[in-house]
């Protein structure tokens, strides 16, 4: 029993001898350098992305023209947003469903811009249809906001809660 | 087998030490993940600016990119405004510039995380906030594993730190200097911090490991059963106090006092993640004790998990032999059985979780866009078909080096797919441009011709009405009651002056009434506009004001006019260079991450199959010894049974 077992030992010994000259090992500096290398490339990108970021902006949409609005929520806001749905001048502007990571983004004090787009110099007029719950019961609510377009780029925000009404709308 | 046994005890004993330096770091990662953005996210982060808080909204999701370039935008826009202060983000602007260093750090950009703290830091501010900024750099030296650099960047802090960061800031002090060897100085620290909310569990965690380490052995291991003693409902508090039952468990086997480390292995909670190595561990220290039948009751709860588990399948051979030991070999031989067959199942689990791997579905499982939605994506990638078995990589998956390839590489893949979309977000604004310029070429000329007659009448106009403006003005120093005649009253003024003009020769009496009676004529409306001239001259004002309401509508439309032709030019012109630029290092981007994606995925795949092929290694160790145990077992069984016979 002892021989057997010693045979197995060996033949174990052997077969790990044989097995660490196959395996590929990959070594602490290797992961540093791909690291750092993986730094280099992302300082890159987002350098890149600033760069389109201002220039999708100056070419879609002008500062005379451009017209963008953002999303918040205040804070420990009950309602369980499923959707928004926004027309400027009663035109369809935008629809968004909320993802669970976006709510929770919202309620962490995060500001979505919902929509950016072209309008003239001018009287606007935003309506705003949000969809959720509350609790049990499910909850549709509208808002509209009369705002003026004039050479500068024009932000609003569409504040959830924080007050009587569950739609909110400051400059 | 008994040597065996011993042999693995003093092996788990030897392990211990390493053990020890590797969970305390594994700690300090813990404690660093769960601080770096919680700090700022429990206070609702209230952005003033919407840009600052579109950054958040991206970073909260964990859309890194998107969040620094929002940031970045934003903050350089800032610093290039001729008066800041009137921007809402002038508020913030310390706040922004730590969260952007915050974003880069969890975005795993260590070398550039520092660098708008580092400007906090030396720029014109308070010395809290200047102290703030310091602690944030060095929490993220600390990240980027430079203790001396943390250490020195700690010690710039003098008075006052925000109470927001107060605690967070002497936690990291504490583990700075445990970093650093200055054990003695983590310890007062730390037995300052002992019951500072939200640190409970591991401040005494770490007091008892800086108190070992400074060769307070006795006084370290008071800590540690503090430390596992401690109550509470959060889930972290409860792994660290598991964490440092199992620790004093093994430190105790280590040192051969098996009684003494069942107390502690014995406080792990069964459901926890250290429960199923505090099991195993329970049922060493039984057999150390001489009790196989003890042993058999941590080990029969622990065969019954999940099978890849490493105490699971140790416990596997374990239970039959406090059988064998316990003189009932038959029922040892059968369960060595059972332990052969489940670890041939696994070694051909193992096998094909191998062959996956090689096949590359392992990474391809690695970055399905489902997994990012969900918090416990390890679990759902052991739901996908045809991944590898991930359980066995559960461990693996755990380690930092592992960690840091993974998340490097889905950041890779990211990058990717941006740069793909990027490359055709190019290319479609180039068509832009060429569509607007093929337009604008066209109607311009004409366009401008047609503005450049009005733009001349406009001049008119306004040079007309600005003469009218003047002599309204000297109106006023000089009266001339005829210049605000009304058209009626200048036709019947030439009417009377034709007249006077066709009766001037004529000498008969009727001419001479005729010449009375203009005159009397011409009399009434002189009366008339001299008595009414001041109000002719006021009238006439307003309607030099109304004129000016016009003209100001007119300025209007010809400035909107000019920014909307400026406009179109500059919406199709000299976008040419940048755009070519941009296609270029778009290119150079993304040859470089094909590349960087095939080297990280490889060195992803390498260590798990190393993982896979170790746990495969184990394995088969266990089963030759299953095999061996087996055959020894019916042996002995087989005579107990022939001596029994023989008896009767």
């Amino acid at each position: 029993m002892i021989r057997f077992l010693k045979a197995i030992s060996m033949g174990a010994l052997i077969w790990v001898w044989m097995s660490g000259c196959i395996a590929e090992e990959v070594t602490k500096e290797q992961i540093k350098g791909l690291d750092e290398q993986v730094q280099d490339i992302k300082k890159d990108v987002l350098g890149i992305s600033a760069e389109l970021t201002q220039l999708e902006e100056k070419l879609l949409y002008p500062s005379n023209t451009q017209v963008s609005v953002f999303v918040s929520a205040s804070k420990g806001e009950k309602l369980r947003l499923d959707s928004m749905h926004i027309k400027i001048d009663g035109k369809d502007a935008t629809h968004h469903i909320y993802t669970f990571k976006e709510l929770e983004a919202l309620q962490s004090g995060g500001v979505q811009r919902i929509y950016t787009g072209n309008v003239k110099a001018g009287d606007h007029v935003l309506e705003v249809t949000i969809s959720g719950k509350s609790g049990s019961s499910v909850v549709t609510q509208n808002a509209s906001y009369k705002f003026t377009k004039s050479v500068e780029p024009r932000l609003i925000e569409i504040a959830l809660g924080g007050g009587n009404q569950a739609i909110g709308f400051k400059d | 087998m008994k040597l065996r046994w011993a042999e693995a005890i003093r092996q788990l004993a030897s392990k211990t030490e390493d053990l020890m330096m590797r969970r305390f770091i594994c700690l300090l990662g813990l404690c660093f993940s769960s601080f770096s953005f919680a700090a700022d996210d429990s206070s609702h982060a209230a952005a003033k600016d919407l840009y600052l808080g579109e950054a958040f909204y991206y970073a909260y999701q964990g859309e890194y990119v998107d969040a620094i370039t929002r940031l970045d935008t934003e903050l350089g826009q800032f610093y290039r405004l001729d008066d800041p202060n009137l921007d809402p983000l002038h508020f913030q602007i310390n706040y922004a510039n730590f969260s952007v260093g915050d974003f880069e750090l969890s975005y795993r950009m260590n070398q550039r995380a520092g660098r708008a703290i580092k400007a906090v830091m030396e720029g014109n501010v308070d010395q809290s906030i200047r102290n703030e900024a310091a602690y944030r750099l060095a929490r993220i030296f600390v990240q980027k594993d430079d203790p001396r650099s943390a250490l020195r960047t700690i010690d710039q802090i003098k008075g006052k730190v925000p109470d927001a960061v107060h605690d967070d800031e002497l936690f990291l002090r504490a583990q700075i200097y445990m970093l650093t060897g200055k054990f003695e100085e983590a310890v007062n620290i730390l037995e300052g911090m002992q019951g500072t909310k939200n640190f409970e569990g591991f401040s005494t965690y770490n007091l008892g490991i800086a108190l070992i380490q400074n060769g307070q052995e006795l006084k370290g291991y008071a800590q540690l059963d503090k430390a596992g003693q401690i109550q509470s409902d959060d889930e972290a508090t409860l792994a660290i106090r598991d964490k440092a039952n199992l620790l004093l468990g093994d430190r105790l086997i280590a040192a051969g006092k098996p009684e003494q480390a069942k107390v502690y292995l014995d406080r792990v909670r069964l459901t926890g993640p250290y429960s199923n190595k505090a099991l195993l561990g329970s049922g060493w220290t039984d057999v150390a004790l001489g009790k196989f039948d003890r042993a058999l009751v941590p080990w029969s709860i622990l065969i019954k998990r999940n099978v890849t588990d490493k105490a699971v399948q140790e416990a596997l051979l374990g239970v039959p032999y406090a059988y064998a030991k316990l003189e009932l070999h038959g029922k040892a031989a059968l369960l060595y059985g059972s332990a052969l067959e489940s670890f041939t199942g696994e070694l051909a689990k193992l096998d094909a979780s191998i062959k996956s791997i090689r096949e590359g579905k392992f990474l391809q499982a690695l970055v399905r866009d489902e997994l990012k939605q969900d918090r416990d994506w390890v679990v759902k990638l052991r739901e996908l078909p045809e991944s590898p078995e991930t359980y066995y990589l559960l461990e693996l998956m755990a380690s930092n080096d592992f960690q840091e390839a993974l998340h490097n590489y889905q950041d890779l893949d990211d990058l990717r797919k941006r740069l793909d979309d990027w490359d055709v977000s190019i290319d479609a604004y180039e068509d832009i441009i060429r569509l607007r310029s093929q337009y604008y070429e066209a109607i311009l000329p004409d366009v401008d011709k047609q503005f450049r007659a009005l733009d001349s009448q406009m001049r008119v106009r306004l040079e007309q009405r600005q003469a009218l403006d003047d002599r309204l003005k000297h109106l006023l120093i000089s009266p001339r009651p005829d210049f605000l005649e009304t058209a009626d009253e200048r036709v019947t003024r030439e009417s009377l002056r034709r007249l006077a003009d066709q009766y001037k020769n004529d000498s008969s009496p009727a001419a001479d009434n005729i010449r009375r009676r203009i005159k009397r004529l011409e009399g009434v409306m002189h009366w008339q506009i001299a008595t009414t001239y001041s109000k002719r001259l006021t009238e006439a004002y307003k309607h030099l004001h109304q004129l000016d309401a016009d003209v100001e509508r007119l300025r209007n439309i010809y400035r909107s006019f000019v920014r909307s032709r400026q406009a179109a030019t500059q919406s199709y012109k000299g976008y040419d260079d940048q755009l070519r630029q941009l296609k270029n290092r778009v290119r150079d981007a993304k040859e470089k991450v094909t590349t960087l994606i095939a080297r990280q995925g490889h060195v992803l795949d390498v260590m798990a199959v190393n993982e896979l092929d170790q746990r495969r290694k184990r394995l088969e160790e266990f089963q030759v010894q299953a095999r061996f145990a087996l055959s020894e077992s019916y042996d002995r069984a087989s005579k107990k049974q022939m001596e029994e016979g023989g008896a009767k």
